[in-house]
This record gives C-alpha cells, sequence and structure tokens, in this order.
C-alpha cells in the first residue's frame, strides 16, 4: 500500500490526531471514559495504521523492537512501582492515600502513574503482537 | 421473554461458543469459538451492572441514578485476559501451522500417530 | 514502614516485579539471578508468613488499604500458609535446576523469557492462593495459566506445540467457568469478598443461582485440577513441556486448583449445602476411585516414562479428591497433606526424569535446537533427526539398564515411587494413612481394600521402571557411567529428602494440615 497516494496522504493527516486523540483518552480518565488501556490500544493503533501504510519496516525504525519490550515490561513496573512507593510511605502495597499529604491529591497522583504504566505496557504488547504476526514468515 | 433479553442473548453465545469450541476441528474456528464463549462472559457481568436510566458513576448534581461500575471494570479485566488467550492461541496456531504445515486437528493427530508408530509409543 | 507487616503483598509482588525486570535485563544470567532471588525470597516470606499464621491467627492485608469488603482482602489462614510454602519452595528448589536443565532444552536467546514466564507463573500461583477476593482467583489463574501455556509451548518436541494449544483450549474453558461461576455469586451477593460472600450467603444457599454457581465451579475448576474425566490435557502437557516445567506443574498448579476447590467448598459455599444436601460427594467418591484406578492402571501401559508418571498424578489426583469426599476432618487432613506430600515427590521425580534426558543424550542431540537467525522461533519441522531423537529420551527401550549408568538418579525415582505407592517411612504412606482413617471413621470398609488395591497398581508402574532400569541389559556400547549434572542432582535429591523426611517427622505437614482442617470444618459449619 506504500504507493497509494489517498491512503499515504490521509495517513500522515490523521495519524498525528490519533495520537493525540490516544493521549487525550489518557489524561481525561480520571473525569470521563477512558484510561490507560483505551490509550494504549488506541496509541497502537496509530503505529499499527502507520506501518500498514508505510511498511513494517519504517514503523521499526520509529518504534524499534527493544523499545518496544522495554515499554511492555516497565509499564508494569510503573505500576508496581506505584505500589512499592505506597509501602514506603508508611501505607499498605498501592495505597495511594499517603502518596500526598492530601489524601485526594493522593488518589490523583496514583491513578495518574498507574494509568501511565497501564498505557506504556498495553501500548508495547500491542505492538509487539503487531510486530511478531507481521514479521512472521516474511523475513525468515 | 423479552425482560430477559439480555440473558437470552448470553445463553446463546455461551452454548454457541462451547459448540463451536468442541464440534469444529480448525484451530482458528476453535478459538473464534473460545472468543465468542468468553464474550457471553462479559455480557453475563455487564447486563446486571447496567441500570436503564443510569449514567456513568461520575457524581455530579445533574444525576441521581448510576450504573455500578465494579462489572464494567471487573470484564475490563476480562477482556485483557480474552485478547491474551486469543493471541497467544493464535500464536500457538502460527507454530503449529509451522510445525505440522496443517491446522486440522485431525491431520495433526494422523502425523503425530505415525511418528508414535515409528518410535514405538503408546497413546 | 516494617516489612513484617507488608508480607502478604511481597509474597506475590516480588515474583510478579521481577518477571518484567528478567525482561528488561535481557541477559539470560541476570534474568536467572532476578527470578531465582524472587523466588528465594518468596520462599523466606511464605517461611515467615507460616510462622506468623501459626502463631497469631489468620493475618488479613488490605491492598490499597481499603477495607475488605470494597477492596481487595489478602487473606492467608493455616490452609493459605501451607500452600504458599508447598509453592514458592518449589520455585525456589527448581529454578537452579531449571538453569542447568534448559541449557540443553531451550535456545539460548529465549533463556531470559522463560525466567520471566517462570517468575510470572510462580506470582500468579501465589496470587491465586493469597487472595480472599473472587475476581482475583481468576486474573491470578490467567495470569498463571497463560504463563503455563508459553512453558509447555517451549518444549522442543513440535507435539509440545499441539500439547499446549489443547491445555490452552481446556484450560480457558475452565478458567470461563469460574468467572460464570464467580458471577453468579456476584449477581447473587453483589460482592467479591470470600469471606463477605460466605456470610450472605447463608440462607440463600439453595437458591438456584447459588446452585449453577457451585456446578460452573465445580466443573471449572476440575478442569484445572484434571479431575478423572477432565484430565485430557494433562498426559501430553506433562509429556512434552522442559522437564522443570514439567516439575514445576505437577508439583504446584494442579495443587493450587485442588486449593482453590476446598477454598470455595469449605469457606464460601459451607459443607452443609455441599455435602449434605448434594449428591456432590457421592459423585466425587465415584471419579476419584475411576481417577485411582483407571489413570493408574492406563499407567502401567506406557511406554514413555515421563507419560507413565503424567498419568500416575491423575491417579494420585484421584487421593486427593477422595479425601474432600468424606466431609470429616481426617478426610480433609488427608487431602491437604498428600496434596503437599504429593506434590514434592512428584517434583522430584519429574526432576530426575529430566537429568535422564540429559545423561543418556547423544553428542548430537545435546546441541541446541537450530534457530533463525531472528530468534522469532524455532523450525521443528526443519530438523527432523536430532530434535526427535532428544524429544524422547524417555521411552523404555532407552532407559534399558539405566540403573548402571546413573544409579543415583534411578534410586531416586525409586524411592519417589515409594512415596507415591505408600510404603511407610515415606511421605505417600502419612498421606494415605489418614484417608484409611478417615474411611474407617465413616465405616466404609470396602474403601480401605480399594485404597490398598489401588496402590497396587501404584507398585505395578513403578515396577515397570524397576524393570527396565535395573534388569534389562544395556544397549552395547554404552556402559560408561554418566550422571546428570550436579546442579540438576542436587535439587532433586533434597526434595527426595524432603519426602523422606516428611514420611518420617510429620510435625510439619500433618500437623498444619490437621490445623487447616479444623479451621475450615469450624468455619464450614
Amino acid at each position: 500500500m506504500k504507493h497509494d497516494l489517498v491512503l499515504r496522504v490521509i495517513g500522515k493527516l490523521l495519524i498525528p490526531y490519533i495520537l493525540l486523540f490516544a493521549l487525550y483518552v489518557q489524561f481525561h480518565g480520571d473525569f470521563g471514559p477512558g484510561g490507560g488501556f483505551q490509550a494504549g490500544v488506541i496509541f497502537a493503533a496509530g503505529i499499527v495504521f502507520y506501518a500498514l501504510i508505510f511498511g513494517l519496516e519504517n514503523a521499526r525504525q520509529v518504534l524499534p523492537d527493544w523499545l518496544v519490550e522495554t515499554m511492555l515490561s516497565s509499564g508494569v513496573l510503573i505500576y508496581a512501582g506505584v505500589g512499592l512507593a505506597g509501602l514506603f510511605l508508611g501505607g499498605n502495597y498501592l495505597d495511594y492515600f499517603v502518596l500526598d499529604p492530601n489524601p485526594v491529591h493522593g488518589q490523583h497522583r496514583g491513578i495518574f502513574w498507574v494509568e501511565a504504566g497501564v498505557a506504556i505496557t498495553v501500548c508495547g504488547v500491542m505492538l509487539k503482537i503487531f510486530y511478531m504476526f507481521a514479521s512472521r514468515g516474511r523475513s525468515e | 421473554m423479552l425482560d430477559h433479553f439480555g440473558y437470552v442473548v448470553t445463553v446463546f453465545l455461551m452454548v454457541a461458543g462451547l459448540f463451536i469450541v468442541i464440534a469444529r476441528g480448525n484451530l482458528i474456528k476453535k478459538l473464534i469459538g473460545l472468543s465468542i464463549f468468553q464474550t457471553s462472559v462479559y455480557l453475563l457481568y455487564i447486563v446486571p451492572g447496567k441500570l436503564i436510566g443510569g449514567t456513568a458513576p461520575i457524581i455530579s448534581p445533574q444525576f441521581s441514578v448510576y450504573s455500578n461500575p465494579l462489572p464494567h471494570v471487573l470484564i475490563l479485566t476480562a477482556i485483557v485476559v480474552g485478547v491474551a488467550t486469543l493471541a497467544l492461541g493464535l500464536a500457538l496456531a502460527v507454530r503449529i501451522r509451522e510445525a505440522y504445515d496443517s491446522i486440522e486437528e485431525d491431520e495433526i493427530l494422523m502425523r503425530d500417530q505415525t511418528a508414535d508408530a515409528s518410535e514405538g509409543v503408546n497413546t | 514502614m516494617s516489612i513484617a507487616a507488608h508480607l502478604p503483598a511481597l509474597q506475590v509482588v516480588l515474583p510478579l516485579i521481577s518477571a518484567p525486570l528478567a525482561v528488561l535485563l535481557r541477559r539470560r544470567d541476570l534474568a536467572f539471578w532476578m527470578v531465582t532471588a524472587a523466588a528465594w525470597a518468596a520462599f523466606a516470606t511464605a517461611i515467615q508468613l507460616w510462622l506468623q499464621v501459626a502463631a497469631g491467627g489468620t493475618i488479613s492485608y488490605h491492598i490499597g488499604s481499603w477495607p475488605p469488603p470494597w477492596g481487595i482482602e489478602y487473606r492467608i489462614d493455616r490452609l493459605t500458609s501451607f500452600v504458599l510454602l508447598l509453592v514458592s519452595g518449589m520455585a525456589a528448589v527448581m529454578l537452579p535446576y531449571a538453569r542447568s536443565s534448559i541449557e540443553r532444552e531451550i535456545p539460548q536467546e529465549s533463556h531470559y523469557l522463560f525466567y520471566a514466564m517462570f517468575g510470572l507463573c510462580l506470582a500468579g500461583l501465589l496470587g491465586i492462593t493469597i487472595t480472599g477476593d473472587a475476581f482475583n482467583i481468576f486474573v491470578f489463574l490467567e495470569i498463571s495459566s497463560l504463563a503455563t501455556y508459553v512453558l509447555i509451548a517451549l518444549g522442543r518436541d513440535r507435539r509440545a506445540l499441539t500439547a499446549a494449544y489443547q491445555y490452552l483450549i481446556m484450560g480457558s474453558i475452565g478458567a470461563t467457568f469460574i468467572v460464570i461461576g464467580i458471577g453468579f455469586l456476584y449477581l447473587t451477593t453483589g460482592t467479591l469478598n470470600l469471606a463477605d460472600m460466605a456470610s450472605r450467603l447463608r440462607g440463600v444457599e439453595s437458591s438456584r443461582p447459588v446452585l449453577a454457581a457451585l456446578a460452573f465451579l465445580t466443573v471449572g475448576i476440575s478442569l484445572k485440577l484434571a479431575l478423572f474425566p477432565l484430565h485430557q490435557w494433562l498426559p501430553n502437557a506433562y509429556t512434552y513441556a522442559p522437564s522443570p516445567v514439567t516439575a514445576f506443574l505437577a508439583a504446584t498448579a494442579t495443587k493450587v486448583s485442588v486449593y482453590v476447590l476446598i477454598r470455595f467448598y469449605f469457606s464460601v459455599f459451607g459443607e452443609s449445602l455441599v455435602y449434605e444436601r448434594l449428591p456432590l460427594p457421592q459423585i466425587m467418591l465415584g471419579l476419584s476411585l475411576l481417577a485411582m484406578f483407571g489413570a493408574s492402571f492406563i499407567a502401567i501401559f506406557q511406554n514413555n516414562l515421563k507419560r507413565l508418571f503424567a498419568y500416575s498424578s491423575v491417579g494420585q489426583i484421584g487421593y486427593i479428591t477422595l479425601g474432600l469426599s468424606f466431609d470429616s476432618v481426617n478426610g480433609l487432613t488427608a487431602s491437604i497433606v498428600h496434596l503437599f506430600n504429593h506434590g514434592i515427590a512428584k517434583g522430584a521425580i519429574f526432576l530426575l526424569i529430566g537429568g535422564i534426558a540429559v545423561g543418556i543424550a547423544t553428542p548430537g542431540a545435546v546441541s541446541p535446537a537450530p534457530t533463525s537467525p531472528k530468534g522469532a522461533g524455532r523450525r521443528e519441522a526443519a530438523v527432523p533427526s536430532n530434535a526427535r531423537e532428544a524429544a524422547t529420551p524417555h521411552t523404555f527401550d532407552r532407559l534399558a539398564g539405566l540403573a548402571q549408568r546413573m544409579p543415583l538418579t534411578c534410586f531416586g525415582i525409586v524411592l519417589g515411587g515409594l512415596s507415591l505407592i505408600g510404603v511407610p517411612g515415606t511421605a505417600g504412606f502419612i498421606s494415605k494413612w489418614y484417608l484409611i482413617l478417615a474411611a474407617l471413621e465413616q465405616g466404609q470398609f470396602w474403601l480401605v481394600g480399594a485404597i490398598l488395591l489401588s496402590s497396587l497398581l501404584a507398585v505395578a508402574y513403578v515396577w515397570h521402571f524397576i524393570e527396565v532400569a535395573y534388569f534389562r541389559a544395556p544397549p552395547v556400547g554404552q556402559v560408561a557411567r554418566k550422571e546428570a549434572p550436579l546442579a540438576m542432582l542436587i535439587p532433586a535429591w533434597l526434595l527426595i529428602a524432603a519426602t523422606i523426611w516428611f514420611g518420617l517427622d510429620t510435625s510439619v505437614t500433618v500437623g498444619t494440615a490437621l490445623d487447616a482442617a479444623r479451621q475450615l470444618m469450624d468455619k464450614a459449619q
């Protein structure tokens, strides 16, 4: 599909907005429907869209394999890290109340980082699955 | 019947999915059946959690009726699990196709049996 | 912060964190040490928790400081601490073994993924055990199951793939049944906390959704624990998985499922519903007997050592469920003790069997399977002769006269086999003793005969191995003595020593199991 002009132009126009929408879904998750899981999938979908139009190799240059693998593990670590931070600040595991002197702010802060971790992991996993299936039987 | 519309759909999906898993020999079709089976569970949880006229459970003075958010959260988790299972199942199907050159269960079984027979393995 | 108060969380979190760290580190040595350190820490935690529970009673830990019916509660009573001890102990012993074992079984560039999956599987199993939240059980169950499917698929034979696929289908159906059951309970009670659920169920136990929940949960969990007619996934999965994986699964995965069954029967539904109003004990008794006789009988005629002991596992699970069907403290004690004892013995046997593959491997088969340059996967179809040779070192014709070449390994398997039979002085004897006590207590003398008779079947299949390994002449030109490397022998013999130890000193096993059974039966009434 690399040589289809319509797709290329529309892709170039849309992809930034898809990525932006992912960020909106991510950060608006506190006040409306949304959150890390959906945001991660939308972000990954943007990259997959890019890979479909401009080819897998180009997508792999934008987000190389090592980065994807790092994303999918570091997201889990961020999540677990928030839990451990709760421990170190004197609460139980995953205790958000102690993350800030004001418990409500603490909840905000906790869920922000947890959702960030979720988004990074989900995005990484989606891309990893896509890369694995898409490259199968091609380079070998 | 109409009162329980949600449950009827749930049961139909559940049975249809399970039937596909059992009756089809194609590995991909089995996975599709498994997904349908799992989807029925999403409905099982979500249908009773939704109140007609209820809104998302974000407290606001304009609304007084809210849907129960917990089933949705649970099912979001179940969906993630379902996606992971499907991805892993498909990955295995790809590997099986590479190793056996087939994704039909009976052909794979036949190839294993001929291999077993040559090794003298009892199955 | 004091660590002691947060041990329940750390019990699960440490192995859980070790998995992504292993992926991040990528170097297989670092990944190995990461996951092994986590497993050892988990074992230490489990011991500490076991002591705490023994001294101070049930521990309740509130994740995120949300109080129980709303938040997720980790709840550790006697039974929980005992199962935690088994699972984390097995992981701690088997990881050092796995390191030298997977050198020969798994291509080097995916070693770090093996360790990550092992860590996830461990975290999932510990999570199932420790959590007091119904939906949490499902989530952890899927974490451990998905990791298990991957681990099985890493086996060298291409049949490992079909075995993993089959397990994935049956395991997912089982897990979905479990979620449906939990869903019915949630719809009826409006809570997911097991203790809260139990108290809200009083009075509505016989309503149809609750009965449906019980049915779905029983079938779903039975699939996972490989109760006799639902065991089809088990023999292939155990036979073709890499040996440390087989050992770990045999020692822990089905046992944790038994734990979940006990938990739901006794702590949620209550024994009056399960045992008095429904014909469940009779059904379970019948299926257990079928497993004890049917599976053990099939085991006798197996021509592959791993498959023989896989069928023996199905048979031994029959003893565990038999204990459950009695509805008495002694029966429950027998189940819990056998869950532990059989876990150790079978783990040890599968570890030793893994060593055999190394001992009799031909030089060509030791080299790692050819891999694609990108490491995207192996092509089983492309490596016909060597890989298949290496994948089936456990057929009996290749084991003839093995005792001359690997005396320590063979002797270990025989000792483990004695425990499976239930010879006095081994751990297996203790569990059978309590089973027989429970049968006598209920006046079912024919059951005593049945237990003894099925032990004879165990004698037959263990004898099959002894006959081949000790009394058949070794193939010509293969008499050089060659044991498995020490890194593999030591963990296996540790477990063998444990089966003997727990057969002689029962204060830990029976003591804990009796306490746990009493605690469960008290609560259930």
